[in-house]
């Protein structure tokens, strides 16, 4: 009896060492060194492309255009600190870009900024793919690596395990020592017992996955009553997000313009004509007639586009019609979150939850909005703490800020992480 | 020792057994907590955990697999320029109610108002506000307001608006008119504007007349002061600058003519601290427990007929012209505050509805010089301008068949007058009866058209408390029904072209000289004369007072038992308030029940009473009912609930209760479950002499076998005994300041680490606490370490002296905060939700009416920075902030309760039921009936956008307010500065109508709540259960009673007390 036991024990240390071996394996390849893709798309994306040139320069290969490394660095850091100190190549870019000066960065360390140098430069277009490309770029997937080595040891520690108590059985046998009945693989306590904790880790790990992922919905990009183009208005002809999103800057709602803020523009403009340079097409493919979609406006907004003038009932108020836009971002009922705090005090980029809504046509739900994405943000992220609000509070911090022992208070370190910050 | 022996009621001495099990018991219910010693014979075995499992895995699973569903955001079309979505727009307005005066800063939210708090700039209520007030949102969004105008219709036993059109309903008034002659009967109006369309009206109408008819008459003080002063006028009262308060069955501080107004006065006056021990004096004596009788000073008891000796023997005390015979605690009391008046700045009140007392009363003020001191008649308040005769004169009129019109605005006399039948009688005789009223209450139900009136939030108007000073009334949101402004249908009857708003707005306009003022005037919400009021003296004449000292003593008092029929603080004289379920459910302060009405006696006569009358005991829920009758023919079966403080002769009823079913859900005296709920009327009981209306009567008390629940608070969140409150009189305060500081020390003083001896020599330390012991204790009574605050650190203070327990914090804070209304049914079982709940405690002598003094003590989340609620939390779901808040996160919350078993205060409240559908199950709602149209989507849009509905099965408490907290740090940010004191305010504080609230950053070393604890009330600082080093971020000031009788700390309490009960 107490022998089974033993070589009960003894098989199954095995296949833990082999398990762990392949943990251990697995592990590797998630400690490494700053994301830099992580790095680009919070810090970089909302101005630079990669591959064109939008607010800033593209990145790709850039680094290649620096006088020397340590000027990328000093650049990244405080751009405008090169500009005022008149360094030729900075004022070069400077004035090639508009005068519009490149928000300093003085927390990416060069560590970050190598790597996000590195990813830019290894960024391919995504849509330039060509057959016989891809191979070499799968090849280059670590994980694929791995879980090859992970599987080749698996096998080879299953072959060994087999090999092992087939080499004991014939020893057990010239020695005289009876051998126990083989149990065939089904009825193995030991292989059950591992595919009964496997399978309650794996369908454990799907269930709690699906039920953190309840609700959330990355990517939605839902039909629109009418086609608006955001890269048309915001992207291509520039109008400033908060012309029309005026809540941003005052209210926990960023607001969804009013027709009235449309007919500012579109009184005057009643139709497509940028159809050459950019055809409007939706994601499944259909082609849309920006003139026609302008009418769908007009019919909301109660104009008539021909008498150019407002059609009114008896009473004098504009026959206007509801435009029942469908809501992309939306956030439960148990969260607070306030555009304002963010937009105004914080000074946060709109791009950076909401993606390069300057290219989309039709608006999808850049990030997740759960709340791991909104904590690790208000884990990284500074606050403005120059903005008045702070003289007299946190008299520590601005000690530490002072004598240098911090570079940046983070949302993080004056509470931004508590519950009651978002949820009352 | 500063701790009395306090109680909560006669439970703590007749049934402490019981009181002890049911105040250990946190919970009330039996919970399914499983105590057996195996896992297998358990009442939840190994199967059943197998099934629950399975079950929450496929319910995990199919909920994972649902869709979300579509949302769709419609903007405006054409935005208003004002309006900003998400963003709060505040317009300053005024609250009417009958002669109630508030002004008023009404909150909107996306254009629908949300709450309602006071205005600062006005000089009358100055930013106070009453329960009443911070209710008044509600009541715009009843279900019950008619909504078309029509007539009555009967259907399933109770009544529906037959609809009908302001033209057709238009013309045959107009042709009513024309004919017989008509009444209209108003409310006390004290808007300026609305008199002159009155008086347009009546011009036109030159056969109608106008009563103003008050439902709570204050006729008699109207009359006295023409008799004496000469003026049919209420004076202003200054208590801010009385030094001595009596009162004379006034309970001014709760229902009592302006009783917002007065609490700011009285409470300014009643603030000390060891650097000011200059304080008012307050003498009360009443026949019932009011809350002024509670904050007073000196309090005796005696009849309501007695009133009126009771005055005159002060009259005869301070003129010396008679002698008093008054016995007991009431002479005394006379002789000391005869004594005290005479050394000036005294006031005296009186709420007797009797002419000849009020004359007598006056003669007093008059004697002791209040007249141009502390009363005010150059400058006259304009709350109450009714006189009772004028009404019954209009009866009989009626009576005799020459009235062809009758309109009423504001009233409801079928249900409170005292004589009902007689004007419901006169009322059938009459052809034509308007009303225009906003529900279909007991007068809407007899009249033939119903023109419903906007309410006050829907308005334009204005209002003049005080002559001279004005308040401006403007809409917070349009017209939610087909209603119309009651001076509209007037100037449409009078045949005017303009409407009410373009009279108003002109009328404003030419008296403010322009429209720049008249916008500043809209946008202040006030129009008042600069600096302060002008007080002048009127004379007087002595002629009345010997005929009425005549009167008086002329006056046989029945003997026997005498009923009152009195106000509740929350439901007042009932109207809309009837239908309030915020109200409904507010502990009435004193009497600590909800939802009802009932008898309140004395301990004394529940005694006398009682041979079997076992239901008195405040343990039991069900109480004895007992029947009443009055000698006019009133009765009315009630049950008997006990108040320590009663005189022991006399017997209260509230008004505002029984009424009939199309009242609405939350007022209706439906028959459900074989009894009548909701109460019932008291008015009958109240007569008319001839002259004006009197509020009691002689009656018989006789038991019924039958039994009532009552759901009364009082055992609630009990501290089992626990010293809370710490009190002094003025005199031992002024003895040593120190006592308190001293105390605390005794106490935690060894924890502190504090050098009490210096190496060599003697301590010169004080063994009294002091900031730097404060802050020692906090780091050395704990073995963990110590947190610091970096950045902000609320803090808030409750000073016991300026609480009257008014319970405007109760209310202010359930506006604010969402907070569910649970129903009668259960607030039986302790499950009410109130985030800030007012415990009010006796000390004294239970039989002896006299003797008792009671406190409130209003109690909070303490926000501890050492919480016992948050180590307990398996979930962390409450947990705390880096600025000292107590959170609650009610998403993570699971809902095991230890919290709330753990919380030495007794401030957690569990959702024990969904009360308002915002869990995602259907059906899951919990429905009473009384309580339910609360969650109508019509009442819903009082809900604050910017506070979590709380669901099922999540554990809730106050947070500070921290939406607001948030807010005014977000607001200062945003301008780039830093946020000022007093930006961040808590709802309780902002509504409290005597400043007993402080609320601020303690980091902040120039905040009020800053020189509050450390500064200027240092030694009345303390906190609640100091020694078990939870560290609350509350604090008390201690009360400091302004009366020489040494309070009641008797160590062998128990001897005494069963030598009295």
């Amino acid at each position: 009896m107490t022998e089974t036991i033993l070589q009960l024990f003894r098989n199954c240390s095995r296949s833990v060492f082999a398990l762990f071996i392949a943990i251990l394996l697995f592990n590797q390849s998630a400690t490494a060194a700053p994301d830099g893709k992580a790095l680009f798309t919070s810090n970089c994306a909302a101005c630079h492309n990669p591959l064109k040139d939008a607010t800033g320069p593209a990145l790709k290969d850039i680094d290649k255009t620096f006088p020397s490394k340590e000027w990328g660095y000093k650049w990244v850091n405080n751009s405008q600190a090169l500009v005022t100190a008149g360094d030729k190549d900075a004022v070069a870019i400077f004035n090639k870009f508009n005068k519009i000066p490149m928000t300093a960065f003085p927390s990416l360390s060069h560590e970050d900024i190598d790597a996000i140098l590195k990813y830019v430069d290894e960024f391919k277009d995504p849509n330039a793919k060509k057959p016989g490309t891809e191979t070499p770029v799968e090849a280059k997937s670590n994980s694929s690596i791995y879980t090859w080595i992970t599987l080749g040891l698996i096998v080879i520690a299953i072959g060994m395990w087999r090999l092992s108590s087939t080499l004991r059985k014939s020893a057990n046998d010239k020695s005289g020592i009876p051998n126990y009945k083989d149990i065939p693989l089904g009825r193995n306590k030991v292989v059950i017992a591992m595919v009964v904790i496997l399978g309650f880790i794996f369908v454990g790990y799907w269930i709690t996955n699906g039920a953190i992922n309840e609700g959330r919905q990355q990517n939605y990009q839902p039909v629109q009553p009418i086609f608006y183009s955001h890269k048309v208005h915001a992207g291509i002809n520039q109008i400033n997000c908060q012309y029309c999103h005026a809540g941003a800057e005052k209210s926990k709602q960023a607001m969804i313009p009013s027709v009235n803020v449309c007919m500012n523009c579109h009184k005057q403009i009643n139709e497509y004509s940028g159809a050459a340079d950019h055809p409007l097409v939706t994601t499944e493919g259909k082609t849309v007639n920006g003139t026609e979609e302008i009418k769908k406006l007009y019919a909301a907004a109660g104009w008539d586009p021909t008498a150019k003038a407002y059609i009114k009932d008896e009473k004098g108020n504009i026959k206007t019609q509801k435009v029942e836009w469908v809501k992309i971002h939306n956030l439960p009922d148990h969260v607070y979150f306030n555009h304002s705090q963010h937009v105004k005090v914080g000074k946060v980029q709109c791009q950076q939850c909401h993606g390069e809504i300057t290219e989309m046509d039709e608006v999808y739900q850049f990030a997740p909005l759960s709340m791991g994405w909104c904590v690790n943000c208000h884990r990284q992220t500074g606050v403005q703490f120059d903005n008045g609000y702070y003289n007299n509070v946190y008299k520590k911090y601005h000690e530490e800020m002072k004598s240098g022992a911090r570079t940046k208070v983070t949302v993080d370190d004056i509470g931004g992480t508590e519950c009651q910050k978002c949820h009352y | 020792m500063s701790q009395k022996h306090y109680w909560t009621g006669l439970e703590d001495f007749k049934n402490p057994a019981q009181t002890q099990e049911l105040s250990e018991n946190e919970f009330r219910e039996e919970l399914p907590f499983d105590l057996s010693d195996s896992v297998l014979g358990s009442s939840t075995p190994r199967r059943d955990f197998l099934k629950f499992l399975g079950f929450s895995t496929l319910a995990a699973t199919v909920v994972s697999s649902c869709e979300m569903p579509v949302r769709k955001a419609i903007p405006y079309a054409i935005k208003p320029e004002d309006i900003v979505p998400g963003v709060a727009n505040y317009y300053a307005s005024t609250f009417v109610d009958n002669g109630d005066y508030c002004a008023v800063i009404v909150k909107t939210r996306d254009g629908r108002p949300i709450k309602i708090e006071g205005n600062e700039m006005s000089s009358v209520t100055k930013g106070g506000t009453s329960a009443r007030v911070q209710a008044s949102v509600l009541n715009l969004y009843d279900k019950a307001r008619l909504r078309f105008p029509g007539s009555p219709e009967a259907k399933d036993k109770s009544f529906v608006c037959k609809e009908s059109t302001f033209d057709a309903i238009d013309k045959a008034i107009k042709d009513g008119l024309a004919g017989k002659a008509g009444y209209l009967v108003t409310c006390s109006i004290m808007s300026p504007t609305t008199k002159e369309v009155i008086a347009q009206f009546l011009a036109k109408y030159p056969n109608v007349k106008h009563v103003v008819y008050d439902n709570i008459s204050y006729s008699a003080m109207l009359q006295a002061n023409e008799a004496t002063f000469g003026k049919r006028a209420l004076p202003v009262y200054m208590f801010d600058k009385a030094q001595t308060v009596v009162s004379l069955g006034a309970d001014f501080l709760g229902t009592w003519l302006s009783p917002v107004e007065f609490s700011k006065g009285y409470s300014a006056k009643r603030k000390v601290s060891a650097k000011n021990m200059n304080v008012s004096k307050h003498y009360q004596v009443e026949s019932i427990h009011s809350i002024t009788g509670a904050s007073a000073d000196v309090r005796a008891t005696c009849k309501p007929s007695e009133i009126g000796s009771v005055a005159v023997a002060l009259y005869n005390a301070i003129t010396g012209k008679g002698t008093s015979s008054l016995p007991g605690k009431l002479g005394e009391l006379v002789t000391k505050a005869a004594a005290d008046l005479k050394k000036g700045n005294g006031l005296v009140v009186c709420g007797a509805n009797d002419v000849p007392t009020q004359i007598v009363v006056n003669a007093i003020n008059e004697a002791i010089g209040a007249n141009g001191t502390t009363l005010n008649f150059g400058i006259t308040s304009n709350y109450r301008q009714g006189i009772d005769k004028d009404f019954a004169d209009m009866i009989d009129a009626m009576n005799g068949g020459q009235v062809g019109t009758l309109m009423m605005h504001g009233v409801n006399p079928v249900y409170d007058y005292c004589d009902s039948k007689k004007f419901t009688d006169a009322m059938a005789k009459v052809a034509n009866t308007v009303y225009f009223g906003e529900r279909m209450d007991e007068t809407a139900v007899k009249c033939k058209y119903l023109v419903p009136d906007h309410n006050f939030l829907e308005s334009w108007g204005d209002a003049e408390p005080r002559t001279g000073y004005f308040s401006l009334q403007q809409p917070g949101i349009a017209p939610l029904f087909k209603t119309r402004a009651f001076q509209d249908s007037l100037l449409t009857w009078a045949g005017a072209t303009t409407s009410y708003m373009e009279m108003w707005k002109s009328y404003w306009t030419n008296k403010l000289g322009g429209s720049t003022n008249f916008d500043k005037a809209l946008q202040d919400g006030v129009v008042e004369p600069a600096g302060e009021m002008a007080v002048s003296k009127v004379s007087f004449s002595e002629g009345a007072v010997a005929d009425a000292i005549a009167k008086i003593g002329a006056k046989k008092s029945a003997g026997g038992t005498e009923v009152v029929v009195y106000q509740k603080v929350a439901i007042g004289y009932g109207g809309a308030w009837s239908n309030n379920p915020w109200l409904h459910e507010m502990p009435d302060p004193i009497s600590k029940a909800t939802w009802d009405n009932y008898l309140c006696v004395s301990p004394k006569m529940a005694k006398t009473l009682d041979a079997g009358l076992d239901g008195f005991t405040e343990v039991d829920s069900a109480k004895r009912v007992v029947t009443v009758t009055a000698a006019n023919g009133a009765k009315v079966n009630l049950p008997v609930i006990v108040i320590p403080g009663m005189h022991n002769d006399v017997v209260a009823i509230a008004a505002g209760y029984g009424r009939i079913e199309s009242v609405g859900r939350a007022a209706a005296s439906s028959e459900e479950k074989g009894k009548v709920q909701g109460g019932k009327n008291a008015y009958p009981f109240a007569v008319y002499n001839g002259q004006t209306v009197e509020n009691f009567n002689t009656v018989t008390i006789a038991k019924t076998a039958e039994k009532y629940d009552v759901a009364i608070t009082q055992t609630h969140m009990s501290s089992e005994g626990r010293p809370t409150i710490h009190e002094f009189t003025l005199d031992e305060f002024k003895k040593n300041p120190k006592a308190l500081l001293e105390e605390r020390w005794a106490e935690i003083g060894e924890f502190t680490h504090q050098p009490t001896e210096e190496e060599g020599k003697e301590s010169k330390e004080e063994k009294a606490m002091n900031a730097k012991a404060e802050e020692g204790y906090r780091e050395h009574g704990t073995l963990y370490p110590n947190y610091e605050y970096n950045g902000i650190k609320w803090g808030l203070s409750v000073d016991l002296n300026a609480c009257t327990g008014c319970g405007a914090c109760i209310i202010g804070c359930q506006a604010e905060n969402n907070v569910s209304v649970v129903g009668k049914d259960h607030v039986l079982k302790s499950h009410e939700m109130h985030w800030i709940r007012v415990d009010r405690y006796f000390s004294g002598k239970p039989d002896d009416p006299d003797s008792i003094q009671t406190i409130f003590q209003p109690l909070m989340c303490q926000h501890c920075d050492n919480a016992p609620c948050e180590n307990v939390c398996p979930v962390s779901a409450t947990n705390h902030s880096s600025e000292g808040l107590n959170q609650m996160a009610y998403n993570r919350c699971i809902g095991t309760k230890y919290c709330a078993n753990n919380c030495p205060y007794k401030v957690r409240h569990f959702n024990w039921m969904d009360w308002n559908g915002a869990d995602c199950f259907g059906d899951n709602i919990y429905e009473d009936n009384r309580r339910d149209d609360i969650n109508d989507d019509l009442t819903r849009m009082v809900l604050n956008p910017d506070v979590t509905v709380r669901s099922r099965g999540v554990m809730e408490k106050c947070s500070f307010c921290v939406q607001r907290l948030q807010e005014a740090k977000l607001t200062a940010k945003k301008a780039g500065r830093a946020m000022k004191d007093g930006e961040a305010r808590t709802a309780c504080q902002q509504a409290c109508p005597t400043d007993a609230i402080v609320f601020g950053n303690m980091n902040d070393n120039s905040s009020a709540i800053y020189k509050t604890r450390r500064e200027e009330q240092m030694e009345r600082t303390f906190y609640v259960l100091e020694h078990i080093h939870v560290l609350p971020n509350v604090n008390y000031l201690a009360k400091v009673r302004n009366t020489e009788e040494s309070i009641m700390n008797d160590e062998k309490k128990n001897e005494f007390f069963s030598e009295h009960i």
